[in-house]
């Protein structure tokens, strides 16, 4: 980085293209890419599945989430309200109405979006703090509505979701199937978000996160930008969801409550804001926690709480922030 | 297309109005809670010129500044572009009508490389860049332009660092590439060349003097000397009202200007308070 602003006025310019760029992947990003596809690949066979698939709906739920935070520089307090709207809208659409469940996953995703299209229109006009607190205020909301919905079936939530048959042709009460399955969606997911930060709207994104007065002065209507984000955001927050509901076969009121959107801040942070994987290794450190200190009961919060403390307190950047910082690479 | 022409015709009419000046104000006010901090500005800025906004500080030229690219709503007044009412208009819908800004502290994108800098105001003609299920490998096409936009400011070797860390004078080189790649009619420049070295300042003079061919600026400035060499017109504001207005030469005799800048604090203009004594 210094050696090029250090260089001598005579040398000559670099090519204008990064060459060493694969479809928007440095070549870290492309090999860590590549080991996650193969620990997707290979897990199953070592880990439980049920695990693994609940794992990776938070991953993308953190993804999501991270979107905006890491790149677009909004924090959210109410991704709770999207999340857990679409697992209330796929356990429904796939156990009421019986729709095959892409279909559930993705009618939850655009009930996350339709949601999010609400709320971003309202908070994104306040900066910093108040808008935190104001999208916190409305997945208050939400959270009161589902408890109070008929088809919510308030405190008891939905139960007994069925898994159905994916396309309506594969049965997916196999674990192994569902897995595929779910380990298909995470990675379309996953892509897609990259694909929206290395896009002209990405670039946009990044230049208004970076400084959004002159973004402005070059003629970019800056809260539009940030109002189709926090819509994607929210949209695979719901897909996410509904994911969620349809592997563990219960929508309830703990997606939609306040801890959930403070657990993928906790993600996120933990796995370092504004990295790809992040979120991803974030996601699998927490629920990994929850599964297998299960036995300790509720000091695994206090376990939780001391992990973010020391988080904050040492590596500020995040697990694969810091990873990445010291191999000088981008991830 | 926006070159000064000098012929006139003994007409007051509107059309000709709109011919000779891009921009003009009517009694332009903003109040903060009780505080005027400009009040009753009426400015006529001439197409082609470069036209200088002085005085001393807390005289209001960055709030009027402001008002002008609609980062701030006025109280009162109306403000006239190209002849159209813009004074209701958002800060961006102004930027695209060809009206576009620089500002006070180095406005670049810290992260982003100086080409991708250039690149995101040469995006711009895309329309909205909402497609974001599209590789950024599409906005290759301008790299292109935003080389030959660097090279015009002389930073060519360095595209590829991130603009942050590039030295200051350079980044405000750099803005100035990314305003000039919107290929504006009218560019207004607040303090150009504020905290910067000398040779930092004659190159800054130089670029400003070169990228007005064939457009029309409006820049604030504290240093007189940059204004006496760089500015057609000037207008001097005190405490949100305009004190004088006409060329330099005309303006820096004014015994008032002499008293606004010498009777508050005659280190407002820097490294050239010879400037307007000299005058004198």
């Amino acid at each position: 980085m210094a050696s090029a602003t250090t260089a001598p006025p005579g040398t000559p310019a670099l090519p204008p293209v990064a060459a060493q760029s694969f479809l928007g992947f440095t070549r870290a990003q492309a090999i860590a890419l590549l080991l996650m596809i193969a620990a997707l690949i290979v897990c199953p066979f070592f880990l439980y599945p049920q695990f693994l698939m609940k794992l990776l709906c938070f991953a993308l739920f953190a993804c999501a989430f991270n979107l905006l935070i890491g790149y677009v520089g909004l924090l959210s307090f109410g991704h709770a309200a999207y999340f857990g709207m679409g697992s209330y809208v796929a356990a429904h659409a796939a156990k009421v109405w019986g729709l095959t469940p892409e279909l559930a996953i993705l009618l939850g995703g655009a009930s996350g979006a339709v949601l999010g299209l609400a709320f971003g229109w309202i908070a994104i006009r306040r900066q910093g703090i108040y808008f935190a607190m104001i999208t916190l205020a409305l997945a208050q909301m939400v959270y009161f509505f589902c408890l109070q919905a008929p088809f919510t079936h308030g405190e008891d939530g939905i139960q007994a979701i069925p898994r159905g048959h994916l396309l309506g042709l594969i049965d997916l009460r196999a674990d192994m199937s569902l897995y595929w399955f779910i380990a298909g969606l995470f990675l379309a997911g996953f892509l897609l978000i990259h694909r929206i930060i290395h896009s002209p709207f990405g670039q946009v994104l990044t230049a208004i996160r970076e400084n959004e007065p002159r973004a402005t002065s070059l003629g970019y209507r800056t809260d539009d930008y940030k109002l189709v984000a926090f819509v994607l955001s929210a949209g695979i927050a719901g897909i996410a969801g509904g994911a969620k509901s349809i592997v563990v076969g219960i929508a309830t009121l703990t997606d939609v409550h306040w801890t959930m959107s403070g657990e993928v801040v906790l993600m996120s942070l933990l796995g370092g804001l504004g990295t790809l994987f992040g979120p991803v290794l974030g996601a699998a450190t927490i629920v990994s926690m929850q599964t297998y200190l299960a036995p300790f009961g509720a000091w695994v919060t206090v376990i939780q709480g001391c992990i973010f403390v020391l988080c904050v307190l040492a590596f500020r950047a995040g697990i694969v922030g810091e990873i990445g910082r010291m191999l000088r690479v981008r991830l | 297309m926006v070159s000064f022409q000098p012929r006139r015709r003994r007409s007051g009419n509107e059309a000709d109005r709109v011919r000779d000046y891009i921009l003009e104000t009517e009694g332009l006010t903003k109040e903060f809670r009780g505080f005027v901090a400009v009040s009753d500005v009426s400015l006529r800025i001439r197409r082609g010129s470069i036209h200088g906004l002085i005085g001393p500080n807390g005289a209001g030229k960055t709030t009027c500044f402001n008002l002008l690219t609609k980062f701030m709503q006025p109280t009162r007044g109306v403000i006239r572009y190209d002849g159209r009412d813009i004074t209701r208009m958002p800060p961006a819908r102004v930027a695209r009508l060809g009206l576009v800004r620089s500002f006070q502290i180095s406005a670049v994108f810290p992260h982003l490389t100086v080409l991708e800098n250039v690149r995101i105001a040469l995006q711009r003609e895309r329309g909205g860049s909402y497609d974001f299920w599209r590789s950024d490998a599409v906005l290759r096409r301008y790299d292109e332009r935003a080389m030959a936009l660097l090279g015009d400011v002389g930073l060519t070797t360095y595209a590829q660092a991130p603009a942050g860390t590039l030295p200051y004078g350079r980044k405000r080189a750099l803005e100035i590439a990314t305003t000039l790649a919107l290929e504006p009619v009218l560019m207004l420049l607040d303090e150009p060349t504020a905290g910067m070295t000398h040779e930092d300042v004659d190159r800054i003079v130089e670029l400003v003097r070169r990228v007005a061919q064939g457009r029309t600026v409006l820049m604030v400035e504290h240093n007189l000397k940059v204004v006496e060499g760089l500015c057609d017109a000037i207008t001097v504001l005190t405490r949100g009202r305009v004190l004088a207005e006409g060329p330099y030469a005309e303006v820096s005799r004014n015994p008032e200007v002499i008293a606004a800048y010498l009777g508050s604090d005659p280190s407002v203009s820097g490294g050239s308070q010879g400037g307007v004594a000299a005058h004198a």
